[in-house]
């Protein structure tokens, strides 16, 4: 009994659902739009307004969405947000799954001392108020996106290790694996050959639903100061919104676009995650 | 006997990880670039005589081990230093801030949870349903919402354009109150913003995993005999459905916590809010890190409380829970 994931028929299931249909267009949309937007109107954060009757302006035939605290022009800096959100996010998360992988892959395979440590360690950092650490992380390690893709990748692999390890247990309690085992394979084949590949439909629907909640980190990072200040994503912009006061001047122009840029991006990737979630996971995909 | 022996156990891996935390914070917050007697007398021509003074005087001249294990003291007997922005204990700027957060928080969660389990419940009843359906798009939707964000759309929305509600602190400044009644509505007042942005994350968490789960048990073959029996949906609702669906909403406890703290993070800062959340975002800004480490130290200690409280309760709900 394999549970290898059948690409087309998930694709199928997948476009067949509404909520699925609609994280996908809307998936495929931004993902357009991030690769294709800056390359028609590029974004030069040192091109900066040259007097003060060009800051925080109302939108206008110019400026589409006004301009922002400095007299850039935020219709720009929105487009380019969006591949350094993305960016962030994608990159954050191959971090997390890979390790999370190791973790939940060795730990379910090796039951004795070697799995008990790495199940302690994983269920040390499950234990941790996420934003709070990784408030702290970045406020020691500095500001740029590398330093964000490692503490968001680096704090929030634990339940994937504990969602991979369930899965090994039960694996590894079947009979070709015993079979395999005493024909002579070696640990390293029977875990990356054999076992690997049956943890997979979990893993991508996993995957789909840490790149929300990577995007979504990164968003409240940069809110809160601790974002890159040069390549401006959108919980950057939001940052700088709101230390210059755009709330209470009413610059809704300014408040408004990079926030529903996050919210589409979590909110297509939510949507597939799900629907994955439901398609992997027989039980409930009646409903 | 059983059961005390689980706690005990519980009990014994949460001061364990407690004590992780300790050591992690030590040696993180001492990995930090430059040295802090130079940050602390903001001048570097002092001479080496008074920086040994005050390298003494903070006992960082002793050993790392001995510094271990004072900083390990001063962590459980609630000594966490000086504040390099407020130039006063801790402790005290803490204590001060402690009552508001845990306000924002206990409203939040009464709300938190009974909408958004009712919520579940409802669509979970109603699979298949409008209901249902608008719910879900709603609690993904809401699920995906930047909480700071939120929070920033009410204050242009509720604050600035209908001018409404207050939009920072908790009291409005120079009033006057007549009686303690009136106070406390202005206190209420400014607590109606910061939590409804917090609660439409949690809010959506809850109502997923509420629905996820009960629609799972409703098609369990126990379902089906007690409407084989004749009893009404609100029978099987109230006696075998939900019972059987509480055990993945208390694990949600534990992750609800963190969950929670990180909103309440967001929202004080978004509207300046005098609580823990606030103050550790103002800590980020100022890099005044001895803030920092004692709100993360004591967010932790929160996040481990409630997760111990939870494998608890876990262990009381379901009995199949047996094995050490």
């Amino acid at each position: 009994m394999k549970t290898r994931l059948k690409t087309n028929e998930t694709w199928n299931q997948m476009w067949n659902d509404g909520l699925g249909r609609a994280g996908i267009i809307l998936l495929a949309i931004i993902i357009i739009v991030a690769l294709i937007g800056p390359i028609i109107f590029p974004f030069d954060s040192t091109e900066t307004g040259t007097s003060a009757a060009e800051i925080m302006n109302a939108p206008s035939a110019e400026h589409w969405l006004g301009t922002d605290e400095m007299g850039r022009d935020v219709f720009r800096e929105l487009l380019s947000g969006a591949r350094i959100s993305l960016f962030v996010g994608l990159l954050a998360t191959a971090i997390s799954i890979v390790v999370g992988a190791i973790f939940g892959l060795t730990a379910g395979y090796y039951k004795g001392i070697v799995g008990t440590v790495l199940m302690r360690i994983t269920d040390f950092f499950l234990a941790l108020p996420v934003l709070p650490f990784i408030i702290v992380l970045a406020a020691i390690c500095g500001q740029s996106l590398a330093i964000t893709i490692a503490v968001i990748g680096l704090t929030s692999w634990p339940s994937t290790a504990r969602i991979v390890r369930s899965q090994v247990l039960t694996i590894c309690e079947r009979q070709y694996i015993e079979r395999i085992k005493a024909l002579g394979a070696t640990d390293f084949r029977i875990l990356f050959v054999h076992i690997l590949p049956n943890t997979l439909p979990l893993i991508y629907a996993n995957t789909v639903l840490v790149i929300a909640g990577s995007i979504l980190s990164e968003a409240t990072l940069a809110f809160l100061g601790l974002g890159d200040p040069v390549n401006v994503s959108w919980g950057t912009m939001l940052h700088y919104a709101f230390e210059s006061g755009a709330a209470s001047r009413g610059a809704y122009w300014y408040l408004i676009p990079p926030g529903v840029g996050i919210l589409a991006v979590v909110l297509a990737f939510t949507l597939v995650g799900h629907t994955l979630d439901k398609i992997m996971n027989p039980r409930l995909r009646e409903f | 006997m059983f059961k005390l022996k689980y706690i005990g156990k519980k009990f014994i891996q949460m001061l364990i990880t407690l004590f992780a935390i300790i050591t992690f914070n030590f040696f993180l917050f001492r990995i930090l670039p430059g040295d802090p007697v130079k940050l602390l007398a903001r001048s570097g021509a002092l001479s080496q005589e008074s920086l040994d003074r005050i390298h003494a005087l903070f006992g960082l001249d002793q050993p790392l081990g001995i510094q271990y294990l004072i900083y390990l003291k001063n962590m459980i007997t609630g000594k966490y230093g000086i504040s390099i922005t407020y130039r006063t204990d801790v402790g005290t700027i803490i204590a001060e801030r402690m009552g508001n957060t845990v306000a924002l928080l206990a409203l939040a969660t009464v709300l938190i949870i009974v909408i958004g389990i009712g919520t579940g419940v409802i669509a979970a009843m109603r699979r298949g349903s409008t209901t249902d359906k608008v719910l879900l798009v709603a609690s993904m939707t809401g699920w995906s919402l930047p909480t700071f964000w939120t929070g920033l759309l009410m204050i242009v929305v509720f604050g600035v354009t209908l001018n409404v509600l207050p939009v920072s602190g908790i009291l409005t400044p120079g009033a006057v109150y007549t009686s303690t009644g009136a106070m406390l509505i202005d206190y209420l007042r400014h607590l109606i913003m910061p939590t409804i942005a917090l609660i439409i994350v949690d809010m959506a968490e809850f109502f997923l995993i509420t629905r996820s789960t009960l629609v799972d048990v409703m098609t369990e073959d126990f379902i089906l005999t007690a409407k084989g029996k004749g009893l009404s949906e609100k029978k099987i609702l109230w006696r075998h459905a939900l019972p059987n669906s509480m055990l993945p909403i208390v694990t949600t406890l534990a992750l609800y916590v963190s969950l929670v703290i990180g909103g309440a993070i967001q929202v004080e800062t978004v509207f300046s809010f005098p609580g823990m959340g606030q103050l550790m975002y103002d800590a980020v800004l100022k890099r005044d890190y001895p803030i920092l480490e004692a709100s993360f130290f004591l967010f932790a200690t929160v996040t481990l409380v409630a997760n111990f409280i939870s494998d608890i309760l876990y262990m009381l709900i379901d009995p199949r829970v047996k094995e050490l």
